[in-house]
């Protein structure tokens, strides 16, 4: 699982051409909604950031957080408080202070739930995003329920020149998918390093890792810690979008669907959590348009996947290819065969 | 404070602490006997609710709701475990978490759609709507001490059927060895189905019983399913007797928190998780 | 009821798409007499608030279908999103509708969190956005702007008039009590101030955590501070708590209860009993004695079965509105300065009474104080004519 088939490979760089070039086509092919469905295709471009952020604690720690939520809403939180009221910040400041605000409280967090395991560290988890959550909800100098604006986007300047303005809203898009793309290969290059592996082992059988000697703790919580870190980066690309923070961000809701995110498109595989985001977020805005009733219908999207796809969009698609290069590898011993 | 009035906040702790260990109780008996975390436990306390107030409104009795609704409970229990909790014994608790999340919307869903949105009230059975007087400007409900000695009551009845009786002791060998009470020729299949019908009634008759005191509304299960995690953490997962002291400590910290430190009223459950889980990572009783 | 609505909504849609089609084969130009007006309607359908969400729609159906289902004399075609009271996806939600919809209108929200994304939205675009209920202070205060109104209330309308009034009934030492979340504590500070102003003493203020139902320790506080009177603001499930709790703990005998109009407002049958007596200040009452509410529930009954109640007034106020301002373009939305100056001026002929806007684009309306009597709130006299919010921070209000 940690090299992606040469297919699927292909497949993602067809998606991700697509994607690139949606400015070109938009326009031709949804007229008047064409902005509005940039605007959407980025907001699930930002969850699949948080998704995979995800999938490196669920697929590749086997460390289960019902709580990743929490740095998400926290990011957003950080930028908006020390955003500048009415000026655009500098995001050479603030993009830092916001990554290392939620690695510092990702080291803390991690410090108090990782020696706990399986369903513990779940329900843990879960606690501790809902405290976070009641904490911003009863907060006076966060907005408390209501939450806090953004005013101005972060500004992106070198010297006096002006690199990138995030507040048009093709430039976010591009800036957004860069970062998708960027998270991607961080996770592919973190999954094949030796430090990967040994995260990879301890999913797999963590006595065996402790027993030739890894401080298995010691990887576990700087797995958590990056992971806490990429959510941040989705946390502060979201809060960037829309200018708009609120508590319901890091509440255990979102939580949950991150990690139906996560499940739906195939734990372990990085690329499948990402694809999981645009499968989920998209049936949920279908079924939404069409009753009331989508929760009903999204619920049994959930208990269908967990019943009948429990290796993900990303898990059948592996096994797809796999049956077909063996087909084919056999096919060609029999030519061999003939010779 | 004045010393009257602890004694009061002390009983409103108890009180409260009572109630929360009676809907704690079949989460944790679930998770510590089947390994099965019931995110939808707070949804199933929101139907007992809605049991209870559809039944008195067509019954006229809370004795009558109560004695229809928890055959109901047992029946959902039963066809839950049977039709989804059983493909997933072998699995990673991660999936028992989202198949849970997913009832929860869906019976969110439901609810909505048979009772409607608006908020009920259920009136108090007449035999306990008295109170008593405390102060000169205070009394005390009698429905709210009756729904304290029934938790009492089923707390020590479930201690009683845990420690001493046959049951109890099947229940816990198969929680430590599923294998070994198979080979004892027991049914272990039905007796997971029957722990999670009870865990389920255990939430069902909860929401019942609170019915009259708290309204019923849609959503309120979603509270109660954290605080009840919360009050399991604290305890130790699995442990009944962990609920129970840490349903009394939440319910000591939520009635003296909010007055003492009122700026951290309803952060400070989540403190002192935070510290007990410094000090005993597994909970206090696991 | 509502998936007929959806339903409606969904046939007509299609509807349009086709409309659509054989407008783009005809290649016409712009005849807008032929499109309908879009109302982008974003209000909470699931949830704890969803039933304000339904009284509010099934308000605004009515107004527009007693105008024949037509403004100013173009068809109407609804698109509903469920606000899902979730205010992390307001933005979104908002975007969809004004960007993804085209709608010339968006009418919501139920919630004050969502407000506050939706106006962010609203304020970044310049869409036209009518607030139906939301009543936190800050959207014609400090955020307002012309293409928001408002034709619900702001919380400090609904609570300062009740200072005076609790001071006229011989009050002095009051204790309030409120949900810790912006709506609660605008209402007990619109409140605080409006008793001070009269004389009186707050002796203490409880915040308590919201969402949460459990009161029974600040009730012991209450009675052990022993005030003249209690002020609370909760609403739906809590209010219906609260005033029960209130009642069961004995103190409603000797510490009088007074509330903002919502503790009492569509909760009555579950508090039974226990509200009777407690009195509250509101823009509205069902049984409002005059001519104009009374063919109004009349008509509501007719239409849904069901009693009308604030919040299906607030909808029936935003639909008349659109009905007025329409009626004097004629149904031309072209031009967005003509529309939101005809917005700003109508004069609405309520259920709740004759009001209007004031310069912040917030109903200038009576308030009335009103004591719960054998389960419904009958209106005592009127609280404060022509209330006006003080607008503090808006510069449209300078």
């Amino acid at each position: 699982m940690y090299n992606t088939p040469r297919s699927i490979s292909l497949f993602l760089g067809i998606l991700f051409v697509l994607m690139l070039c949606y400015p070109l086509y938009g326009d031709l092919i949804f007229g008047s909604k064409s902005s509005f469905y940039m605007q959407k295709l980025t907001s699930i471009i930002i969850l699949a950031i948080l998704a995979m952020s995800l999938d490196l604690l669920v697929g590749v720690s086997g460390l289960v957080s019902m709580g990743h939520a929490l740095f998400f809403g926290l990011a957003g939180y950080v930028l908006a408080l020390i955003s500048p009221e009415y000026d655009a910040a500098n995001i050479w400041i603030v993009l830092p202070a916001v990554l290392a605000s939620c690695a510092v409280l990702g080291l803390i967090v991690a410090f108090l739930t990782i020696k706990t395991s399986g369903i513990y560290f779940i329900m843990v988890t879960l606690a501790f995003g809902q405290m976070a959550y009641y904490f911003f909800n009863d907060s006076d100098f966060a907005g408390g329920s209501d939450g806090l604006y953004i005013m101005m986007k972060p500004a992106v300047m070198l010297g006096d020149l002006q690199l990138l303005n995030l507040e048009d809203k093709h430039t976010l898009f591009y800036v957004c998918l860069a970062c998708m793309a960027l998270v991607y290969l961080i996770l592919r290059m973190l999954l094949r390093s030796p430090f990967g592996q040994v995260l990879v082992g301890i999913h797999a059988n963590e006595h065996r890792v402790k027993a030739i000697g890894y401080n298995t703790t010691r990887y576990k919580i700087v797995s958590f810690v990056i992971a806490a870190t990429l959510a941040g980066l989705a946390g502060f690309l979201a809060a960037t979008q829309y200018g708009f923070v609120n508590p319901s961000q890091l509440g255990w809701h979102t939580s949950g669907y991150a990690l139906m995110m996560v499940i739906m498109g195939g734990a372990g595989t990085i690329f499948g959590p990402a694809l999981g985001a645009f499968v989920f977020e998209i049936l949920h805005s279908f079924f939404e348009s069409f009753t009331d009733h989508w929760l009903m219908l999204m619920g049994t999207v959930m208990i269908c996947v967990v019943l009948f796809l429990p290796n993900g969009i990303g898990g059948a698609l592996l096994k797809l290819v796999e049956r077909f290069e063996k087909k084919n590898k056999h096919i060609q011993t029999g030519d061999n065969d003939n010779g | 404070m004045d010393f009257t009035t602890i004694l009061i906040q002390l009983l409103n702790s108890v009180q409260y602490g009572l109630l929360l260990f009676l809907i704690s109780s079949g989460l944790t008996l679930v998770f510590g006997i089947m390994g099965v975390i019931n995110l939808a436990h707070g949804a199933m306390y929101m139907i007992g609710a809605y049991l209870t107030y559809a039944f008195v409104d067509w019954t006229g009795s809370f004795g009558l709701a109560l004695l229809l609704g928890l055959p109901v409970m047992l029946v959902v229990g039963i066809i839950i475990e049977r039709f989804l909790i059983d493909h997933l014994y072998k699995k990673d608790h991660l999936f028992q978490v989202l198949l849970t999340f997913g009832l929860i919307l869906i019976l969110n869903d439901l609810q909505s759609l048979i009772w409607g949105n608006d908020t009920h009230g259920v009136p108090i059975p007449d035999l306990l709507s008295g109170s008593i007087t405390l102060t000169d400007t205070m009394q005390y409900p009698i429905y709210r001490l009756s729904v304290s000695a029934i938790c009492l009551v089923l707390a020590v009845a479930m201690y009683w059927v845990i420690q001493k009786t046959r049951l109890g002791m099947t229940i816990r060998a198969g929680a430590s060895n599923r294998e070994m009470v198979e080979s004892l020729g027991i049914n272990v299949r039905t007796l997971f189905t029957i722990i999670f019908a009870a865990g389920v009634a255990l939430a069902g008759f909860g929401g019942m019983i609170s019915a009259p005191l708290s309204s019923v509304y849609p959503g309120m299960g979603d509270s109660v399913l954290i605080i009840c995690l919360v009050v399991v953490v604290i305890g130790g997962i699995g442990s009944i007797k962990g609920a129970f002291w840490g349903a009394m400590l939440v319910g000591l910290v939520s009635t003296f928190g909010p007055i003492l430190i009122p700026s951290l009223a309803s952060v400070m459950v989540y403190l002192v998780m935070a510290i007990v889980l410094l000090v005993k990572p597994r909970g206090l009783f696991a | 009821m509502k998936n007929t609505l959806n339903y409606k909504g969904f046939t007509r849609k299609f509807r349009q798409i086709a409309l659509a089609g054989i407008a783009g084969a005809l290649v016409s130009g712009g005849a807008f007499a032929a499109e309908p007006v879009k109302l982008g309607v974003m209000l909470p359908y699931t949830g704890t608030y969803a039933a304000l969400g339904d009284a509010i729609t099934k308000g605004l159906e009515l107004a527009i279908n007693e105008n024949g289902g037509k403004l100013g004399g173009r068809d109407v075609e609804f698109v509903t999103i469920d606000s899902e009271a979730n205010p992390g996806k307001a933005p979104q939600n908002m975007n969809r509708l004004i960007n993804g919809e085209g709608a010339d209108v968006v009418i919501g929200p139920v919630h004050s969190g969502v407000a506050m994304g939706m106006l962010k939205m609203a304020r970044q675009e310049g869409a036209i956005m009518i607030i139906p209920n939301a009543g936190l202070n800050a959207a014609t205060r400090q955020f307002c702007a012309p293409n928001i109104f408002r034709t619900s209330f702001s919380a400090w309308q609904t609570a300062y008039p009740m200072g005076k009034m609790a001071y006229e009934k011989g009050y002095r030492k009051i204790a309030t009590i409120a949900w810790n979340y912006s709506f609660g504590k605008e209402s007990l500070e619109a409140f605080e101030e409006g008793f001070k102003a009269a004389g009186g003493e707050i002796v203490k203020q409880f915040l308590t955590p919201f969402p949460k139902v459990e009161f029974q320790a600040y009730l012991t506080e209450i009675a052990s501070l022993k005030p003249d009177a209690v002020f609370a603001f909760y609403a739906g499930g809590g209010a219906v708590k609260f005033v029960k709790d209130y009642d069961a703990a004995g103190i409603k005998k000797s510490i009088p209860l007074l509330g903002s109009g919502f503790m009492t407002d569509g909760t009555l049958t579950a508090q039974g009993q226990s509200a009777e007596g407690v009195m509250t200040t509101l823009h509205y009452t069902e049984t409002l004695d005059n001519a104009k509410n009374k063919a109004f529930q009349q008509a509501y009954q007719d239409a849904y079965g069901a009693t009308a109640d604030i919040y299906s007034v607030q909808g029936y106020d935003a639909g008349q509105m659109l009905v007025q301002a329409l009626a004097s373009l004629k149904g031309d939305t072209s031009d967005k300065d003509a529309f939101i100056k005809a917005l700003a001026a109508v004069k609405i002929d309520s259920p709740r009474g004759p009001w209007h806007f004031s310069k912040a684009h917030n109903p200038v309306q009576n308030m009335y104080l009103r004591e719960v009597k054998n389960g419904e709130n009958v209106v005592v006299k009127i609280a404060a004519e022509a209330v006006d919010d003080p607008a503090t921070g808006c510069t449209m209000a300078q």
